[in-house]
């Protein structure tokens, strides 16, 4: 039986995460299904950009025979923060099966907290739209149940991510096992807080998942924002708070993914006073009307979702991002080579422009 | 020194090495005499040439060279095949590097010798911080277009950008260009509007001097990748200048 609180799923106390860290993800938009090897090594590559304290992915795609079910992936210290989990689960949700999230012994994870998955759906007759409810009992989970976190409670997608380097909890998650026409990866280099499990990325709420190498300087500003609208930061990174923006502005406020890089990244107000008039007005308008959602600082960030992935960075490219084509694949990478190696002659290989976001979606839109 | 001591060439593969490891080898290969070294299968490996002091040496690379190639490097030749990624050739001394592709953001930061030649686009802060002193006089030259702060705070050396990959009508250079320029010369074809220059600096027509200082390191340019010659017509281009050595040199003085 494992210690309470060996594993660090409960939540230390330090507010911010600096990080420079490494980025990688891929999304095939003609929907072709691949499994985690291929971004275990383009990940693997950028070894150096971590530094073994976290490391995880995104995987959209993986549960197509259970596509209609919220499914939650949860880590625990111990078997009383299940017990407390299962319960809360039980009076809130209807939960179709529960099992162990499948891990392989490596020489490398040697300790790992417990980890389990629940395809779960909301209960008849609630009236609430049904992400919202769900996003409620998440919240409750995090906020109440010490030693339990969410990784990711969307649909046909999956987050795996602990203390490690990547590729070894790719192996150690058998991602091998899983096809997904979307993937993201990340490889922390925490500075500022522990490496604990549920500190590394990505960081997952709903169907949104976000991998960020950098740092979030508005995180004060953009924290009191979101939790004015019944978010609850719990994870003390800052990370967290930007894939809630995604899902307030995008799923609540029905935001195009460009405007919603307009809010995060907006255009300087010098910048503005070149544009046409209409554009002029729009970016002043959500520059006013989302002053609070804007974000400052340092980042590049991998933003995926059911359907697509969206890279961006901050306006002044305080961080890498390359793009890259092939085909119906789009590559977004810190580093060039973490793409070349999973896919040489490319199309094309080029560095956005920062600030503005670079989407890349299903050619028949939501898979 | 080791019983190579011959000049000649030696091929070293990166597959399945560490760079540091990597990075021994073609150190030890550089002392045991080699003078040209076919680098392979080079993937995302970082500090290639590195610090290296070795005249005379070309270091030839297939792949991808991780970041900080050519960093600190002190008079080798690094040609690049395909694209580089950051930090290429940062505070280099002397030597030369040929991108034949494009290359990522801060390429030749602090740079204080040499020639770094790059036939595509370049990131951002390219030619940051750049200096020089007597005859030690870096030269970047860029085919494509630059990011934001090409050459900010850039206090000696030449900056080159050709602006030959784009339509002609876009623009070259983002913002905040030659922002806290107080040294060196910048030459760039193509727009470029006010607002994306610093304050510090002057846009002026090439004279005749311009032109003869410019034509041997653009024919450099065009013999490296086999293009014609950007100079053909120097109205094309701007020379950007800063208009004092000292542009705060009054600010805290009443």
């Amino acid at each position: 039986m494992t210690q309470p609180g060996a594993y660090m799923v409960r939540r230390p106390h330090e507010e911010k995460d600096i990080s420079s860290c490494g980025l990688t993800g891929f999304i095939n938009r003609d929907g072709t299904l691949v499994d985690g090897q291929a971004i275990a090594r383009s990940i693997g590559l950028m070894r150096d950009r971590g530094n073994g304290l976290g490391g995880g992915f995104a995987a959209y795609g993986i549960y197509r025979h259970r596509a209609d079910d919220f499914a939650l992936h949860v880590m625990y210290d111990d078997e009383a923060a299940k017990d407390g989990v299962e319960e809360l689960l039980k009076e809130r949700v209807n939960v179709l099966d529960t099992e162990p999230l499948p891990t392989r012994k490596t020489p490398v994870i040697s300790k790992s907290p417990l980890f389990f998955r629940y395809f779960t759906r909301v209960p008849d007759g609630v009236e609430e739209d049904e992400q919202d409810y769900m996003l409620e009992v998440i919240m409750s989970i995090n906020v109440e149940i010490d030693g339990a976190f969410v990784m990711s409670s969307g649909k046909n997608m999956g987050v795996f991510k602990g203390v490690g380097f990547p590729e070894d909890l790719a192996d150690f998650f058998r991602l091998d096992e899983y096809d997904a026409y979307l993937w993201t990866a990340h490889n922390r280099f925490p500075t500022n807080t522990p490496g604990w499990w549920g500190g590394a990325h990505p960081f997952a709420l709903l169907d949104w998942s976000i991998v960020h190498n950098g740092e979030i300087s508005s995180y004060g500003t953009n924290r009191r924002y979101v939790e004015s609208f019944g978010y609850r930061c719990t994870l003390r990174t800052d990370t967290e708070v930007v894939a809630y923006l995604f899902d307030l502005l995008v799923r609540r406020h029905g935001l195009s993914f460009e405007r919603a890089g307009v809010v995060m990244a907006p255009p300087f107000w010098d910048d503005i006073t070149r544009m046409d008039e209409v554009s002029a007005k729009e970016a002043t308008d959500l520059r006013t009307i989302y002053a609070s959602a804007q974000l400052n600082g340092p980042f590049a960030f991998l933003f995926g979702f059911n359907g697509g992935l969206i890279g961006l960075n901050d306006r002044i490219k305080l961080r890498p991002l390359v793009v890259a084509e092939k085909g119906e694949t789009v590559y977004m990478s810190s580093e060039e080579a973490a793409i070349r190696v999973i896919s040489d002659d490319l199309d094309s290989c080029y560095s956005p422009v920062a600030g503005e976001p670079i989407i890349a979606t299903l050619n028949n839109g939501v898979a | 020194m080791s019983a190579n001591t011959t000049n000649g060439s030696q091929t070293l593969s990166a597959q399945g090495l560490y760079y540091r490891e990597y990075n021994e080898q073609i150190r030890a290969a550089i002392e045991a005499g080699a003078d040209k070294l076919f680098l392979t299968e080079v993937m995302g490996h970082r500090y290639i040439g590195a610090g290296i002091r070795a005249p005379g040496t070309t270091i030839d690379i297939e792949g991808i060279p991780g970041q900080d190639m050519g960093a600190f490097m002190d008079g080798p030749s690094l040609i690049v095949h395909g694209n580089g990624q950051d930090g290429i050739g940062n505070t280099m001394n002397d030597g030369r590097i040929e991108v034949h592709g494009r290359a990522g953001d801060v390429v030749g930061y602090g740079m204080r010798g040499g020639r770094v030649l790059v036939r595509g686009d370049v990131g951002y802060r390219v030619g940051i911080h750049m200096k020089g002193y007597q005859e030690k006089q870096p030269v970047i030259v860029v085919g494509g277009t630059a990011g934001d702060f090409f050459g900010e705070y850039m206090a000696g050396g030449c900056l080159v950008l050709l602006n030959c990959t784009g339509d002609g009508e876009s623009a070259s250079v983002g913002r905040y260009c030659a922002t806290g320029m107080h040294g060196g010369v910048m030459y760039i074809r193509g727009h470029v509007e006010d607002y994306q220059l610093g304050q510090e600096v002057a846009r002026q027509n090439l004279e005749k001097s311009d032109i003869d200082f410019l034509r041997p390191i653009l024919d450099d340019f065009a013999a490296t990748f086999d293009v014609d010659n950007p100079l053909k017509n120097p109205s094309e281009f701007i020379k950007i200048a800063p208009v004092s050595a000292r542009p705060y040199g009054q600010l805290y003085v009443y």
